[in-house]
């Protein structure tokens, strides 16, 4: 029997002190998140909430229209109980920039700003994302625990990027940590020296074919560029490298928690599972899965094959007992028919849909699970988030 | 659902659609079923005895899942057949892989090549420098449209599962950011061959979406940053249509909140259902929500219309995708004008 989940426990627990949503694209991820935040709020937390990059409506909702990478408090909450939310949005670039300004000298920080290769790095490639939201969870984080008597917020609820493999910030704070710790780094901010290294002796064969093909490769001028950037970093990786570090720490301590979000079709439970092992196998806290989108039906005792039989019946008996007339001795037949036969349909749904997590919940016994009801449209105001707020608890 | 203006410049012997175009780009946002609609694509391209490539470029093995086969390796595959003797060829770009291809070719590299991975280049490249990725993905796909790995011969068509929305627009014009890093060299000129194509006739870029207003919402978006970056737009895959069940007159007195209770009552009796309000309430409920949705999907479906492009429906398959539904949804890419229409 698989245990369910059940928020409240989460949100009530103080020792909890981030929630990380976490989930394939498109499957309700940032409206959980949105969800779990508001309905710990109205129960007397202290929350802020970071999403990466909510639905324009729901943004409304949470007042997050301008994205000024700073969070704001949510208007319309119920404050009955003592709790706050506030919530923000990511700006990857404006976190970059302030990371940059906050770990070198004002001299240097400009320097590095106006590099091109920084310019592009910070703001147009993909995956800059991930090490910034992992970067922005630290810093609200430790503006939390600013003044430990009266701490600005004592629950995080994190959306996370809609990445690649959606984990990848489980790996940005590592890759940073090798790449640093890597020869090639070495390469490009000491070119000259690196010959008479002893310990990279060994390599300096390769190293020289190196150092020449980037210069074929990448031209001596965007090489030169390249090597500015790197080596005006340089000063603040020290800093860059402590954080990812702490970072980490933070995910796999347990005042952590991951939910893993899906929607019931069968590559997203796929990619759930595989969330799930993954979670396992960093050791990182996992609380549970949260199926959202169920399909459910509520006319009771009447399943899709009784629904679709009576239908059938239903035409027969209209064929035959008013010569074709249908407002005979069968009044409301056409529209009973019709209603019937949309009921078999989505009983159907409603159904495979219940399969599909019985089936995940079988694969993973231990795995606490609850199911959220699919909202019969978009959800973009806070009644619509408390709805699925109280169906995730 | 075919605009009369694409009718209009349809050949009997043209490839449906976008003539010209050899490499189509598909995106969408996550969960709207793209890897789906691309391989369907790719089987619709390929019917009537011609050759398509499908390529996958971000490492989750989408295809091989779709296609019932094992995992794909980093060469072209052929992984079905299409109607009419057409051929489909799968290939998942690995990063790595691509990159020390590429660095063979172009600059002959036997001992740099070991040095490379031993140095943390290829982390660095693959993983740290993520823009470097796309930049490797596109060059690959761009070799792909000059001819198959095997034979050298031109493929009809190349098919991309591309990234999602959000990040399509940076995927398609990262050459365009390291042509303004590099100002000369051999980067600067790989990137330029590179836009050429993505800009040219030759490549087209449709965007799956659902009629929802998330998916919409960011159709309309990629769509706008698309032509902002001079990045031609192809058609609208509207994916898991479903149509309604009621009637049109049903559906009209359930969005009036108007359906006849007692009618349905005495429906419900005379099939020997259970006729408690419970019942009755329940049914009433799914028809209100049908209706509403309907009425929803009418608003979506008009502002997909104000894109101005051609859209294409997609069947909602209840069963979920298989391989007899990804030729069902090939069928009908083909009827609809995507690849060539019968042979």
């Amino acid at each position: 029997m698989t245990p369910a989940l059940n928020v409240d426990a989460l949100i009530g627990d103080p020792q909890i002190r981030i929630i990380v949503c976490c989930g394939a694209g498109g499957v309700g991820k940032t409206t959980t998140a949105a969800a779990l935040g508001l309905r710990a709020a109205e129960s007397g937390r202290h929350v802020v909430v970071l999403t990466i990059d909510p639905a324009r409506r729901l943004a409304q909702s949470l007042g997050l229209t301008t994205l000024d990478n700073t969070p704001r408090p949510v208007s319309g909450i119920d404050e009955s109980g003592g709790g706050s939310l506030d919530a923000m949005m990511l700006d990857m670039k404006r976190t970059f920039d302030e990371v940059v300004e906050a770990h070198s000298t004002a001299e240097k920080a400009e320097q590095i700003l106006a590099n091109p290769f920084y310019q592009a790095v910070s703001s147009s490639f993909a995956g800059t994302q991930e090490y910034m939201a992992m970067e922005k969870l630290g810093q609200l984080r430790l503006e939390a625990d600013r003044d430990p008597d009266n701490p600005r917020w004592d629950l995080i609820v994190v959306d996370t990027p809609p990445s690649r493999s959606a984990l990848d910030f489980l790996d940005a704070p590592k890759r940073l940590g090798s790449f640093l710790d890597g020869r090639f780094i070495r390469i490009l901010t000491a070119p000259a020296k690196v010959g008479g290294r002893a310990y990279i002796k060994v390599f300096s064969v390769g190293v020289n074919a190196v150092t020449k093909t980037l210069t074929k490769v990448l031209g001596g001028q965007m090489l030169n560029d390249v090597q500015t950037f790197v080596a005006a970093l340089d000063t603040m990786f020290g800093g860059f490298r402590k954080r990812a570090d702490h970072t980490y720490a933070l995910l796999s301590d347990s005042s952590t928690t991951f939910i893993v979000v899906a929607a019931p079709e069968r590559d997203a439970l796929r990619e759930a599972a595989y969330f799930v092992d993954r979670l396992d196998e960093e050791e990182m806290p996992l609380a549970g899965l949260v199926v959202n989108r169920m399909y459910r039906v509520s006319a009771p005792g009447l399943s899709a094959a009784r629904a679709l039989g009576a239908a059938e019946e239903l035409g027969d008996l209209d064929n035959c007992g008013g010569s074709g007339d249908t407002d005979s001795d069968f009044g409301g037949t056409a529209i009973t028919i019709g209603l019937l036969r949309m009921h078999a349909v989505q009983a159907e749904i409603a159904a495979r849909h219940e399969s599909l997590a019985k089936r995940f919940a079988a694969g993973h016994p231990d795995i606490p699970l609850v199911e959220v009801p699919a909202a019969s449209g978009d959800i973009h105001d806070l009644d619509g988030l408390r709805a699925v707020g109280a169906a995730l608890a | 659902m075919v605009p009369d203006e694409v009718r209009v410049e349809d050949v009997p012997s043209d490839p449906g659609h976008w003539p010209g175009a050899r490499l189509h780009v598909v995106t969408g946002k996550g969960g709207t079923g793209k890897t789906t609609l691309a391989a369907a694509a790719a089987v619709a391209l390929a019917s009537g005895g011609r050759r398509s490539l499908l390529i996958e470029v971000e490492g989750r093995q989408g295809i091989a899942q779709l296609f019932g086969c094992p995992p794909l390796p980093y060469a072209e595959r052929r992984v079905a057949v299409a109607r009419g003797g057409g051929e489909v060829y799968a290939l998942a770009v690995d990063v790595e892989d691509a990159l020390l291809e590429y660095l063979q070719t172009v600059y002959h590299l036997g001992r740099a090549r070991w040095a490379l991975g031993r140095l943390g280049l290829l982390d660095f490249a693959t993983t740290i420098a993520p823009g470097l990725r796309d930049v490797i993905l596109t060059g690959r796909i761009c070799q792909a449209l000059q001819g198959s790995q095997s034979d050298g011969a031109r493929y009809d068509a190349v098919v991309v599962d591309a990234p999602p929305t959000g990040r399509v627009a940076r995927f398609l014009n990262v050459n365009q950011q390291v042509a303004g890093l590099a100002r000369v060299g051999p980067v600067r000129d790989q990137a330029e061959s590179i836009m050429e194509v993505l800009r040219s006739g030759q490549t087209t870029v449709h965007v799956v979406t659902l009629l929802e207003e998330m998916p919409t919402q960011e159709t309309v978006d990629v769509v706008a940053e698309l032509r902002g970056i001079g990045l031609p737009v192809g058609g609208v895959l509207i994916n898991m249509v479903r149509k309604p069940v009621l009637s049109a007159g049903d559906l009209i007195q359930a969005q009036s909140r108007q359906l006849p209770r007692a009618e349905i009552a005495t429906g419900l009796a005379a099939a020997g259902l259970p006729t408690s309000a419970a019942v009755v309430d329940a049914l009433i409920g799914e028809a209100v929500d049908a209706a509403d949705r309907v009425a929803l999907e009418a608003a979506e479906r008009a502002a997909l219309a104000s894109l101005g492009r051609p859209t294409y429906e997609l069947p909602w398959l209840a069963e979920g995708i298989d391989l007899g539904g990804l030729y069902e949804l090939a069928a009908a890419l083909t009827d609809q004008g995507l690849g060539m229409s019968g042979s």
